[in-house]
């Protein structure tokens, strides 16, 4: 009876695992503890992506305090509006202008990174989605999308990475992993840009979850106690335990 | 006398303090062959006090309202202290209540746990069941994710596929055309004040119905049948200490495992926290894939597998509601003249190891989308449930049993 309940357990855990549907995306290997590079993807976000989208869930002086910024650093550096180090990361465009611009009002990023999947499948999304833009006149902004398909917004980190045009659009249409060459140069190399976007996804998993490190550093000493107390209580039991046969 | 004991006189003859110490604890007698799977019933009372004390610091700062909502569960999360802490032993502890539930359940299969003399434990606990699925599918629409707000949305339309009355039943159960800030602000008043207080008040009504006729066991032995000249069952010890000590072994292991959900991947890889429910609820937006939480998948299942009739999906909602009322029917459903899997035959061992599959296989069949092979399995499993119920009078009065012995054995 045991032997078949442990192989019902494994057969249906294993079930478990292999749901989702498969996209081609790259490793995006983000180190949460890496703080450079979280402050380098902290200056991307602001930068480029916070004139449309929200983070109306995190506050300046939080991501501040966590990536080893001064409140002063943060004014200069990451507030580019009459906000306050403690204010939430709200952007001025309403959701109205944004539907009628974009045809969809920008979503709020705070928690877009869980959003897209549990554990490195959120990061390994958006580090595809930022380096898989390619033209597309048919496209109102010119652009497309491999990861997110007729995405509504434009490459606004064109300037960065250049452009780029897809080598095997019908090859990608039956699952085939995306090819694609420059058609213009921008300001990073492909290496570097990689590593921007990598910088940035590391942001934005760190903003998706703000406690996640200490969560896993308290965590280390929860199972640690439980493990000790675990022989405190089973000698205890054992003790008591001793004359019933 | 002592101070101490001078008070507990005191109190005594105005309260049965001591006496229901007695009765419940120190001179409640349970069998001594207690195994591992006894230890899910003082885990799910564990679980229960946990959900109800994170729950009231969830409260404190939650907002069920449909324009607040989600922020204040990030506002819990990033803003509280310990916020994300609470937060994650409440929805980790969500599907670790029907976790040990299922298992709890399943030694009631195994051992015969539901027959006479002990029918209405198993009618309370089934009502908890009922009870805590309730709570379960309201709290899930707090957050006020897309998956909140879209698989509340399905559950409550399947109401509307009642004859007659369908339409107006689930308008009254929402309180509105579609799920809205109705819906959340009557669903948060269930989830935190009606249900909690019907849940208590049932798993007092099981534990007092399960003190009154004593704890079955592995063997299906009754050991009030020997007793001793002090009239204490001689396979009987005294639930404290013996299985408070115990206990809190088990309970260490649980949290062992709680805990490392709980801080090393709290979404358990979308089983947990689903992915979509980080997105707020839009109703204009609907997800890919709506999939209830796994402790619902397997009647999620089932309700697919039955095709529309008469342009009506009733059919499949019936079968639903009666996959769960047959279980209500096991203690008269069972013609067995013992209670244990030890002593039955080879075709209960194998009736149930069947149940035990389809019930799993449906429950991963819930979570794809049906159609196609899926679709015929969902069948093909569904029908195995039934015919678990369906042919058991007749199935364990035909099997061949072993003879009981007089007293538990040891192993």
């Amino acid at each position: 009876m045991k032997k078949i309940i442990i192989a019902l357990v494994m057969v249906s855990l294993s079930g478990l695992v292999s749901a989702s549907m498969k996209l081609h995306l790259d490793e995006a290997n983000i180190d949460l503890h890496d703080k450079a590079s979280l402050q380098r993807g902290a200056k991307l976000f602001v930068n480029y992506c916070l004139n449309c989208h929200s983070a109306a869930y995190m506050r300046y002086n939080r991501a501040g305090k966590d990536l080893g910024i001064s409140d002063k650093l943060v004014k200069e550096n990451l507030v580019f509006s009459d906000a306050k180090v403690g204010d939430l990361m709200k952007v001025a465009m309403t959701v109205e202008d944004g539907a009628s611009w974009f045809g969809t009002s920008p979503p709020d990023l705070s928690v877009m990174a869980r959003a897209k999947g549990a554990g490195s499948e959120g990061a390994n999304w958006l580090y595809t989605y930022f380096r898989s833009f390619y033209v597309d006149e048919s496209r109102p902004f010119g652009v497309n999308n491999t990861v997110f398909k007729d995405v509504g917004m434009p490459h606004v980190l064109w300037e960065l990475q250049g452009m780029q045009k897809l080598l095997n659009a019908e090859e990608v249409k039956h699952g085939a992993t995306p090819e694609f060459a420059l058609v213009s140069t921008g300001s990073m190399t492909a290496e570097e840009y990689d590593v921007a976007a990598r910088d940035l996804t590391n942001f934005m998993v760190y903003m998706g979850e703000p406690s996640q490190l200490k969560r896993r550093s308290v965590g280390v000493w929860v199972l640690l106690f439980l493990v000790f107390f675990f022989f405190v209580s089973y000698a205890l039991k054992k003790e008591y335990w001793k004359d019933i046969h | 006398m002592s101070m101490l004991e001078k008070t507990l006189g005191w109190v005594d003859d105005r309260f049965p303090l001591s006496k229901m110490w007695n009765d419940h604890m120190a001179a409640y007698y349970a069998p001594k062959n207690f195994n591992f799977w006894y230890f899910f019933g003082s885990l799910a009372l564990l679980v229960l006090v946990m959900q109800i004390v994170t729950g009231v610091f969830l409260t404190m700062n939650y907002n069920p309202d449909e324009a607040l909502a989600f922020a204040s569960v990030e506002y819990i999360m990033r803003d509280v202290e310990w916020g994300w802490l609470i937060r994650y032993l409440h929805s980790t502890g969500a599907s670790a209540f029907f976790i040990i539930i299922y298992l709890h359940m399943f030694r009631g299969l195994m051992y015969g746990s539901y027959k006479k003399p002990r029918e209405l434990i198993w009618l309370f606990g089934m009502f908890i069941y009922l009870a805590l699925m309730a709570e379960a599918f309201m709290g899930y629409l707090l957050p006020w994710g897309q998956m909140s707000y879209w698989g509340a949305q399905v559950i409550i339309s399947l109401f509307g596929a009642v004859p007659f009355v369908g339409e107006e039943l689930a308008i009254w159960i929402r309180g509105d055309f579609v799920i809205s800030g109705a819906t959340l602000n009557r669903f948060f008043a269930f989830h935190v004040i009606a249900l909690p207080i019907v849940l208590l008040g049932l798993v007092v009504a099981h534990i007092i119905a399960l003190h009154e006729v004593g704890s079955n066991n592995p063997d299906g032995v009754e050991i009030k049948k020997v007793k001793g000249e002090d009239g204490i069952p001689l396979d009987g010890i005294p639930f404290h200490p013996y299985y408070s000590v115990k206990d809190i072994v088990g309970v260490v292991v649980f949290l062992f495992f709680f805990s490392a959900v709980v801080f090393f991947m709290p979404e358990l890889s979308g089983w947990f926290l689903e992915k979509d429910n980080f997105l707020p609820a839009n109703g204009l937006k609907t997800p890919e894939h709506i999939v209830p939480l796994w402790y619902f998948t397997p009647f999620y299942a089932i309700l697919r597998a039955v095709p529309t009739m008469f342009q009506s999906q009733f059919p499949g909602v019936v079968a639903m509601g009666l996959s769960i009322v047959f279980l209500f029917l096991l203690p008269w459903l069972d013609r067995s003249p013992v209670k244990s899997i030890r002593y039955r035959g080879w075709i209960y061992k194998f009736a149930l190891a069947v149940f035990v599959i389809s019930f799993i296989a449906l429950g991963k069949l819930g979570t794809l989308p049906a159609g196609g092979i899926y679709l015929t399995l969902s069948q093909i499993f569904s029908g195995l449930y039934f015919a678990f119920f369906i042919l058991m009078p007749w199935y364990t009065s035909i099997d061949k049993t072993k003879p009981v012995p007089e007293r538990v054995t040891s192993k």
